[in-house]
C-alpha cells in the first residue's frame, strides 16, 4: 500500500491505494465520492469518464498510482458552489437528458471536456464525441439535446429522428 | 486483477533498469493492458509506468521526418500533427474514442501490435523508424504478425521517426462495438513510390499490399487499383466478417483512401 495525493474537485484529498487500485476505485471507496458510475468495468461504457487534468478519461481504466498529483474532477464538482446543479447538470434535467441515470456521470463529465475544447458544437459533434459514452436506455436523442442546450444553442431547431 | 509492484520511473534508463527485474512489464496508457489484466490474461510481477518520462512525450518535425515521443497520446498527435502530417493526424483522431485517445499512446500501441489497430498501418505504410532505448528498427522488420514485434524483453520503444509523405490518407471501416478497425488501409505517396499498409485484415498482423503498391505508384488514383483484387488466403474470419470480406474490404478501403489523399 502507498499514499496517493490527488487534487480532487479542487480538494487536496488523499487514500491508502494498492498497485491495481483503479482512479475509479480510488474515488469510489478512497474518497466515497460515489458520483462516478462503474459501468461495464472493461474500458466500453464511459459511465466512469472523468476529468483528468481537465481531459476526459476512464476512470476505469487508470491506476491511481500513476496519477499522483492530478487534477481530478468528477461528477460532484460539477455543482455549483451553492450546492445547485451546475449549467450541464441542469441542462441534463430540463431536457431529460436521462432515464435510469447511470450513465449520467460519464455523460456530463463528457460534455464538459467537449464544451471546454469547443464551446458551440454541432449536433454531429456532440453525437460524434460522445461516441464512447454508451447509454443503454437508448435515451440518445434527448442526451444530445441536453448537451446542445447546456453549449446555448436553441434545442427548438434540432429535428426529431 | 492480482496486485502487482508499481514503479514510475523518471528516465529512461531509469525505466530500462526497472524492467530488467523478474516479471516486470511497461505500462504505457494502458488502454489495452489494464482491460487485459482484469481479465486475468496478463498478470505482471510488477509494471514501470513510461508516462513520467518527459523526454518521451511530444511532436516534432526534423526537415522531412516527424518525430513522435513514444508516450505521446492520439489525442495530442491528433492536434500536433496536423499541420506538418495530417493523414497521420486524422488516423490518430480516429482511434477508440475521446477519452481512449486521451490517454493510449503511439508507443504502446506499436509495442501491442494488435492485428486490428490503427498505428501499425500508419508505421509501416511511411516506412518509419521505430526508435528504442538500444536501437533503431525500420518498420519492414519490425512488424513480425499478430501481437509479435521486434522487440526484445525489456526493450522500449522511446519514439518512431514517420517520413512526410506528399500525400496520404486512411481510410477505416470501423468496428462499431470495439471502434477498432474491421479493416483499414493507410496510403502515402513517396517521390520514390507509394506505399499500403493493411491493417484489421490478416491474421498475420499489418502488411503491405504489393501489387496495389505497384499499381500506384505509376499511377496514383483509385483507378489505377481497378482489377485488383487481394486473395482471402490467411485473412481474418470472426463474427464481424469472413475471410472474403476483409479481403474485398481491403480493395474498397484502399480506394478510398487513394481517392481521400488526392493527388
Amino acid at each position: 500500500m502507498s499514499k496517493v495525493t490527488m487534487t480532487v474537485n479542487g480538494r487536496k484529498m488523499a487514500a491508502e491505494v494498492e498497485g491495481r487500485t483503479l482512479l475509479s476505485g480510488f474515488l469510489r471507496e478512497g474518497l466515497e465520492l460515489t458520483g462516478t458510475h462503474v459501468g461495464c468495468d472493461t474500458s466500453q461504457c464511459g459511465a466512469c469518464v472523468v476529468l483528468v487534468n481537465g481531459q476526459a478519461v476512464k476512470s476505469c481504466t487508470a491506476f491511481a498510482a500513476d496519477l499522483e498529483g492530478a487534477e481530478v474532477t468528477t461528477v460532484e464538482g460539477m455543482a455549483n458552489p451553492d450546492g445547485s446543479l451546475g449549467n450541464i447538470q441542469q441542462a441534463f434535467q430540463d431536457y431529460h437528458g436521462l432515464q435510469c441515470g447511470y450513465c449520467t456521470p460519464g455523460m456530463v463529465m463528457s460534455t464538459a471536456a467537449l464544451l471546454a475544447d469547443n464551446p458551440k458544437p454541432t449536433e454531429e459533434e456532440v453525437r460524434h464525441y460522445l461516441e464512447g459514452n454508451i447509454c443503454r436506455c437508448t435515451g440518445y436523442q434527448n442526451i444530445v439535446r441536453a448537451v446542445m442546450a447546456a453549449s446555448g444553442q436553441d434545442v427548438g431547431a434540432l429535428a426529431a429522428e | 486483477m492480482y496486485n502487482f509492484d508499481f514503479v514510475k520511473p523518471g528516465s529512461v534508463a531509469d525505466a530500462v533498469a526497472a524492467l530488467a527485474g523478474e516479471e516486470a512489464q511497461p505500462l504505457s496508457g494502458g488502454q489495452t493492458l489494464i482491460p487485459s489484466m482484469k481479465a486475468r490474461l496478463n498478470a505482471p510481477g510488477s509494471l514501470v509506468s513510461l508516462t513520467g518520462i518527459p523526454e518521451l512525450v511530444g511532436v516534432c518535425r526534423e526537415g522531412d521526418t516527424l518525430v513522435i515521443g513514444a508516450a505521446t497520446t492520439h489525442a495530442q498527435v491528433a492536434r500536433d500533427a496536423a499541420g506538418d502530417f495530417p493523414g497521420l493526424a486524422a488516423l490518430a483522431g480516429q482511434i477508440g474514442d475521446p477519452a481512449v485517445r486521451n490517454k493510449g499512446t503511439i508507443g504502446g500501441s506499436l509495442a501491442n501490435n494488435d492485428p486490428s489497430a490503427c498505428y501499425p498501418a500508419a508505421a509501416l505504410g511511411t516506412g518509419a523508424t521505430i526508435v528504442t532505448d538500444r536501437r533503431e528498427i525500420a518498420a519492414d522488420d519490425y512488424f513480425q504478425g499478430m501481437f509479435t514485434t521486434a522487440l526484445e524483453e525489456g526493450e522500449i520503444i522511446t519514439s518512431v521517426r514517420l517520413p512526410i509523405p506528399q500525400a496520404s490518407a486512411y481510410a477505416k471501416f470501423v468496428q462499431p462495438a470495439s471502434r477498432f478497425a474491421l479493416t483499414a488501409a493507410f496510403v502515402a505517396r513517396y517521390a520514390s513510390g507509394v506505399r499500403v499498409a493493411i491493417t484489421g485484415a490478416s491474421e498475420n498482423g499489418v502488411f503491405r499490399w504489393a501489387e496495389a503498391e505497384a499499381a500506384l505508384s505509376s499511377d496514383f488514383s483509385a483507378n489505377a487499383l481497378d482489377g485488383l483484387a487481394h486473395s482471402a488466403h490467411e485473412m481474418i474470419a470472426d463474427l464481424h466478417g469472413t475471410a472474403a470480406y476483409r479481403a474485398h474490404l481491403v480493395g474498397v478501403m484502399t480506394r478510398r483512401a487513394v481517392a481521400a489523399a488526392g493527388s
